[in-house]
């Protein structure tokens, strides 16, 4: 990829920034979304949530289903892509999607290595836990990053816990003095040039949102006053009761983040949030933060 | 950000989309500036600008938060408004295919025209109004201005579209001057709000780095 590639890939992220992207599966669906006011949507087959539920292996979904959703709005359109399988991603590019998910919400299709996105001229988002694992991904090629979470549970706490996890390991690596910060790079898994690059501006040098678990508006302003960009919601509208509604009120919460009045006031007469999991009940192997590295 | 930029400085719309770019483009400009999110930050304003961002997402923020009565109200006061990207989308009158916004400036827009985010750009132009060299330009998932009315100046026009355009108080430019180092543009829409700037049209700024948004974005 050249340089000016990447570039104006990291650059649309920012065009994305104080925005809500949403997960939907059908043209209808694109639509309520577009028309909700998203920057963006995800078209894919199944929401993590029924993904969880019906188990088996998550794949790519139909190029023709993406399709028929680019074709019906005008807003930006993502897809996702198994970790590793580089050649799903050589599909969605083919199909000239605007970004791709290499996502942990789909099974991943190597437990070794994640796709090298630098082959790539089409624009990639990847999902981290830690510093480390985000600087890792935008080593790769990423030009976007967002909190893992745990998808599909309707539950922020692993969101909170990325995005704080990701804070306090950017303040450590700013108040390290410079000898020793070749030796938190090497803990933490970090190349060193991409640690340089974060001590000297204080925080990741892409466009970061949250995502996995975000369910509600108050979920949304909180993962945007944690310092988010914006955030991706999945299985957390269209598993609502008014899904429509809903997308609204997750809209202007994101954009008031920080105006409690404004956010009472689109908190209210929302019905029914999807019903969510407790991720501290749940076996380690339906856990999906744990794929790729 | 300063609490009061006071009178005559410029506002940039931050409800979604490229607001930290602006902020910095303005500061390096040396003129006062601060973030647009209520009716109320828009007073004493000399000019605003809608950033991009996504049309559809800021015209639905704008509406819901009466943000878009407040900006016409303004805008019959004086105030002098400049549409990047997606704030040019907003700003046109006629919208291809597509109901306008806020109709404020006699252009004719069409969203997405070079396609998917695999045909964004970057290239270079002579604007010969607004700088004697060439200007390195950024094009994002752009509209083109496909007609300019009776009043609008075509300050760019580029292969079959015009690129950037005015009338006497609008300015509409369907890439992002806020995402280069180029400060051309800025220094061109602060004149036209009246106000003074530091710094010559020519060469690009020096201190400027892809990554200077970051210092006006949100820290923990």
């Amino acid at each position: 990829m050249a340089e000016n590639r990447y570039l104006l890939n990291a650059q649309l992220a920012q065009m994305l920034k104080g925005g809500v992207i949403m997960d939907v599966v059908n043209v209808e669906q694109a639509q309520i979304a577009q028309e909700a006011g998203a920057v963006a949507v995800m078209a894919l087959e199944r929401v993590p949530a029924d993904i969880r539920q019906q188990g088996g292996v998550a794949r790519m979904s139909d190029p023709g289903l993406i399709k028929a959703i680019k074709a019906a709005v005008t807003i930006p359109v993502m897809a996702k892509a198994r970790i590793g399988h580089f050649v799903e991603a050589q599909i969605l590019q083919a199909l000239r999607i605007d970004y791709i998910d290499e996502s942990e919400v789909l099974t991943p299709a190597d437990e070794e290595c994640h796709i090298d996105k630098t082959r790539f001229e089409i624009p990639f988002v990847c999902g981290a836990r830690n510093l480390g694992e985000a600087l890792r991904r935008i080593a790769e090629g990423a030009a976007m990053i967002r909190t893992k979470g745990e998808a599909g549970t309707g539950n922020v706490v692993e969101a909170v816990r990325h995005m704080r996890t990701m804070n306090r390991e950017i303040r450590q690596l700013a108040a390290l003095p410079a000898e020793e910060i070749i030796s938190f790079a090497k803990v933490n898994g970090i190349p060193y040039e991409l640690a340089l690059e974060v001590k000297k501006l204080g925080r990741l040098p892409v466009v970061n949102f949250a995502a996995g678990g975000i369910a509600t508006p108050a979920d949304a302003a909180l993962m945007m006053q944690l310092g988010c960009d914006g955030v991706f919601v999945g299985s957390g509208i269209f598993k609502s009761s008014d899904p429509a509604r809903r997308a609204r009120a997750i809209v202007k919460a994101t954009a008031y983040f920080n105006d409690p009045e404004q956010l009472l006031e689109v908190s209210m007469d929302l019905g029914e949030p999807m019903a969510g999991l407790d991720v501290a009940t749940m076996a380690s192997e339906q856990r999906l933060a744990g794929r790729g590295w | 950000m300063d609490a009061v930029a006071g009178l005559g400085g410029i506002g940039v719309l931050d409800l979604q989309g490229g607001v930290q770019e602006h902020l910095d483009h303005l500061r390096r400009v040396g003129v006062a500036a601060r973030p647009v999110k209520r009716a109320a930050d828009l007073e004493g304003l000399a000019g605003l600008i809608i950033p991009g961002g996504e049309s559809t997402c800021l015209s639905r923020l704008l509406n819901i938060f009466g943000l878009d009565a407040a900006i016409r109200q303004a805008y019959d006061q004086g105030l002098k408004l400049w549409g990047t990207c997606a704030g040019a989308i907003l700003l046109a009158r006629e919208n291809v295919g597509e109901t306008p916004f806020l109709g404020l400036i006699d252009i004719a827009v069409s969203r997405n025209a070079f396609g998917s985010q695999l045909d964004s750009f970057n290239r270079e132009a002579l604007a010969p109004a607004v700088a004697r060299e060439p200007i390195p330009l950024t094009f994002i998932r752009a509209p083109k201005i496909m007609r300019a009315g009776e009043g609008v100046r075509v300050l760019l026009r580029l292969d079959d579209y015009i690129a950037a355009a005015e009338d006497d108080r609008i300015l509409v430019t369907v890439f992002h001057p806020e995402l280069t180092p180029s400060l051309a543009f800025h220094r061109y829409f602060a004149r036209k709000c009246g106000l003074s700037v530091a710094g010559d049209d020519a060469g690009l700024d020096p201190d400027w780095t892809p990554l200077s948004w970051t210092r006006f974005s949100p820290r923990v």
